[in-house]
């Protein structure tokens, strides 16, 4: 996947200028930024929900209509009032499989089931969403994304709410999928998370302020392009 | 009154069916502007001498599309573009409705609904519309259920996900065409919105709600229709009345908390 100098514009305010850069198959890329950043924004251009202004997305095979691409989006975009089971929500990731008339069969039951265990929930699967943790809903849309057989996945505040012991969970899940060779974006505030855990990362600031290893980036100069003066004092050597 | 029965048990069936997605997807305020909205529609059907249901169904259709629409490019909420589209379409259908010298149809009857005067025409119409809605929800329930629950996710999925939406409008312009011959415009809502209400405090699925919202709705549709008629009351007042008393009978007794 690449984005070749994107300009996003929302509500008429430049929200991504000229934004550039690479990921190969099997990345687990964090996205960082402060409040308005736009990596919600770089989402949306990349999963089409925002208009490109000018540049290029190149998903090249996880286009859109392929089903190849999975966004999991911020709590506060989800309807909770609905009452679906983990079960239902990752059948929703069979729906392009499905097309417009064909119910679920036996295969999508048991890629399902498959992508239940995978993620660790298959004994919740009658439970509804709105009775899991924050943790635990965050994997059940990682198992949709696997349902949908999505070779590139965004995640948009994947950790907000959730505990460290479930955050490793999540990560532990996203880099087995790294390891399949899919590409897998998640958008965070955590900055400490990083190191260890992700291949690379997209510091993001309505520009691309540096992206790179995890133990690389974060220099005086990026935090301070990120959070202003407050933000050097928590670097050292391009170290958090 | 075989056909007022008929009438009453599509109603009952059909509005809460569709209902449950309004009420879960927090969308019970359009089905009350689509019932005021077909107004222009049904006078039409009058003053050219076809059906009003017949004449309502496409004006519904194109208000529910339009609100939509209105929304999407003005980049206004779709509560804002509702309440615009409602209130000129009624307001279109009252001076229509006063203007017009050939009309001899009582304007309350068209507010509170008029089952017990249903013609075999209008119970053919509301079978027709019944069974494309159920064609509908059959079709497109995954992508309805996955497009009410992350409108985002779905959208990044498929391109359906735009279509479902459209066409739950569709549905809902649909079904409340239906409604109003039993509970007339300003009624109808009660028909769309309170037995889903119910039916979501009383179990945890959302099939499960449909299921249940069209077994309440039918109840309180042929409780209020038998209520009306003994009575001496407009059908679309009873059946409002007795959806709203098994609320407050569950409300009261509840599990969940409301909608």
């Amino acid at each position: 996947m690449s984005l070749e100098g994107v300009t996003v514009e929302v509500g008429g305010y430049l929200a991504l200028s000229n934004v550039t850069f690479d990921v190969p198959a099997g990345t687990l890329m964090g996205v960082v930024g402060p409040n308005g950043a736009g990596k919600s924004t770089l989402f949306n251009a990349i999963a089409g929900l925002l208009p490109v202004l000018q540049g290029k997305v190149n998903l090249h095979r996880a286009g859109r209509e392929s089903g190849g691409l999975a966004y999991v989006p911020q709590r506060e975009s989800v309807n909770w009032r609905l009452p679906v089971t983990v079960m239902d929500v990752v059948m929703m990731g069979r729906c392009s499989r499905l097309g417009w008339f064909r119910r679920p069969g036996r295969r999508d039951r048991e890629i399902v089931k498959a992508c239940l265990g995978r993620v660790g929930l298959w004994d919740k699967r009658s439970a509804l969403m709105t009775e899991l943790s924050g943790g635990q809903r965050q994997r059940v849309f990682v198992g949709r994304a696997l349902a949908q057989e999505a070779s590139v996945l965004l995640l948009d505040e994947a950790f907000s709410g959730v505990d460290v012991a479930a955050q490793e969970a999540l990560v532990e899940v996203l880099q087995s999928l790294r390891d399949e060779g899919r590409i897998v974006l998640l958008a965070t505030h955590d900055l400490t998370n990083l190191a260890g855990r992700f291949d690379q990362v997209l510091c993001l600031n309505g520009h691309v302020c540096a992206c790179g290893p995890p133990d690389q980036v974060f220099t005086s100069a990026v935090m301070e392009q990120m959070y202003g003066a407050h933000g050097v004092r928590f670097t050292t050597n391009g170290e958090l | 009154m075989v056909r007022a029965l008929i009438g009453s048990v599509l109603v009952g069936v059909m509005c809460p069916l569709v209902g449950a997605y309004a009420v879960t997807r927090n969308l019970a305020f359009i089905g009350d502007a689509l019932a005021h909205a077909v107004l222009p529609g049904i006078v039409l059907g009058y003053i050219v001498g076809i059906h009003p249901a017949i004449a309502a169904v496409p004006t519904g259709i194109a208000v529910a599309l339009l609100v939509r629409a209105v929304s999407l490019r003005a980049g206004i909420s779709s509560d804002t573009s509702i309440g615009i589209l409602f209130a000129t379409m009624f307001a279109l259908g009252l001076v229509m409705l006063a203007k017009s010298t050939t009309i001899k149809v009582n304007i309350e009857d068209l507010l509170l609904g008029q089952i017990l005067a249903i013609t075999p025409t209008g119970i053919y119409v509301s079978l027709g519309i019944t069974l494309m809605v159920i064609l509908g929800l059959f079709t497109f329930h995954h992508w309805l259920l996955f497009a009410s629950f992350d409108p985002l996710g779905a959208k990044v999925n498929s391109t359906r996900a735009n279509a479902a939406d459209y066409a739950f409008l569709v549905m809902l312009a649909l079904v409340v065409v239906i409604g109003i011959q039993a509970a007339g415009i300003v009624l109808v809502m009660a028909m769309l919105v309170t037995p889903a209400a119910t039916a979501y405090l009383l179990v945890r699925r959302f099939v499960s709600i449909m299921m249940t919202a069209a077994v309440l709705g039918t109840g309180a549709a042929i409780t209020g229709l038998y209520v009306s008629y003994y009575f001496n009351l407009s059908a679309g007042p009873a059946m409002t009345l007795v959806a709203s008393v098994i609320f407050l009978l569950v409300f009261s007794f509840r599990r969940r908390a409301p909608v």
